[in-house]
């Protein structure tokens, strides 16, 4: 029981000044892990080395080299290869972590600058894959989402062997 | 019928043939010899018997096909199927109709550990006795057991049903036995009916999810 609220019973989970600093955050808006942001220092492009194996070098005469960040994935076999526009995409992340309007979000997104979007854990929405020209399908250990007929309306497959957040696990070569 | 003889045709053969078939069509598959993911990813109705032990992945992402395995079947028979119906006469090796969404798997004999691992919608009858963690996550469908079950059976299951006639070696956390009311009886009955197993209802005891798991209790930290 509490001193100050008889009617309130003490937490066996979160000790006073645990619940002191919720009801803190939650009045202030002030708190130290929040989304959106990291507090730690984190690498810029500048801190980025590319290898640029397969990209065209500085063009030192651009009327007559192009220099461009089209990436074409799947000419030696593909029926149907995926063409970007940047070799930066959008990774895999799960409808469920992520809402339907997020996922709607970043296929637009992608679309607009010409990249692919990733499905994940929680399968294929509707509207992630009305919104996003390029969508690559996860295919996962753990199954979820999966469905074949959603397999089949893939760009292309992502076959995810494990996870960094379960190190040691999944993948047996 | 159209006969496909695996000594001569390739997997990828056999199974574009399969696919890419007419509804109502039947087929028959020798000389299999432990082949890997034959028959798989077929959409539409057909009937496919196939002669001989089977490899892993066989029948993986069923829809609507009936088919049919004379003999073995080794891991991941019918994984992920959709619809459809897929019976082996012989044995089944780990983690049959994993994750399956619907349909029918018959296994006469003996199904090995994981039998309907994370199941979602398939119903699963077994001939014979089941390995240890089947039906682990499993969220919705039903899996009879003729024989007798292995360790933690039903672990962390969600909404499936578990009915088993034997013994029960263990039950899974959160994995408990329930009353048979006449809703599951009847659904049993249906399903030894159309498997074709000849067993009493009566004999059959129901388990199903203690439903602790489903929100954070710090009594149960434990289990998690």
């Amino acid at each position: 029981m509490s001193k100050d609220n008889p009617t309130l019973i003490e937490s066996a989970t979160f000790p006073r000044h645990v619940i002191a600093e919720i009801q803190r955050a939650a009045k202030t808006g002030i708190y130290d892990i929040r989304g959106f942001g990291a507090k730690r220092d984190i690498p810029t492009f500048d801190d980025l080395v590319f290898l640029g194996a397969s990209t065209s070098r500085y063009p030192l005469e651009g009327y007559r080299e192009k220099c461009t960040t089209e990436v074409v994935l799947g000419n030696r076999f593909a029926k149907n290869p995926i063409h970007l526009k940047t070799p930066v995409t959008i990774a895999g992340m799960s409808f469920g972590s992520l809402s339907a309007q997020a996922k709607e979000s970043l296929g637009r997104g992608a679309t607009l600058a010409g990249t692919s979007t990733t499905t994940g854990d929680g399968g294929m929405t509707p509207e992630e894959r009305g919104h996003s020209k390029t969508l690559i399908y996860q295919y996962l250990p753990s199954r979820y989402g999966m469905n074949p007929d959603d397999l089949r309306r893939a760009d292309a497959i992502e076959i995810v062997l494990g996870q960094g957040a379960k190190p040691g696990g999944e993948v047996c070569f | 019928m159209s006969t496909i003889d695996l000594n001569k045709s390739s997997i990828r053969e056999l199974n574009e043939k399969l696919q890419n078939s007419s509804p109502g069509d039947k087929f028959t598959v020798n000389n299999t010899v432990g082949k890997h993911a034959l028959s798989v990813g077929l959409t539409k109705n057909i009937n496919v018997e196939i002669n001989g032990h089977v490899g892993y992945y066989c029948a993986g992402m069923n829809q609507e096909a009936l088919i049919k395995i004379n003999g073995n079947a080794g891991p991941g028979l019918a994984e992920n199927m959709m619809s459809g119906e897929v019976r082996v006469t012989g044995n089944a090796s780990q983690y049959a109709a994993a994750t399956a969404h619907g349909g029918l798997l018959v296994i006469e004999g003996d199904a090995s550990s994981r039998c309907g691992i994370s199941m979602k919608g398939v119903n699963i009858v077994v001939g014979g006795n089941i390995g240890h963690m089947s039906a682990f996550m499993a969220q919705s469908g039903c899996l009879v057991v003729c024989g007798d079950a292995g360790d933690a059976l039903g672990d962390s299951v969600y909404e499936a049903k578990i009915y088993v006639r034997g013994k029960v070696k263990s039950l899974g956390t959160d994995c408990i036995e329930k009353e048979m009311r006449d809703e599951h009886k009847q659904e049993l009955t249906e399903l030894l009916k159309q498997s074709n197993m000849g067993y009493k209802v009566e004999d059959f005891r129901r388990y199903g999810s203690a439903r602790k798991l489903y929100n954070f209790d710090i009594d149960q930290v434990d289990e998690y």
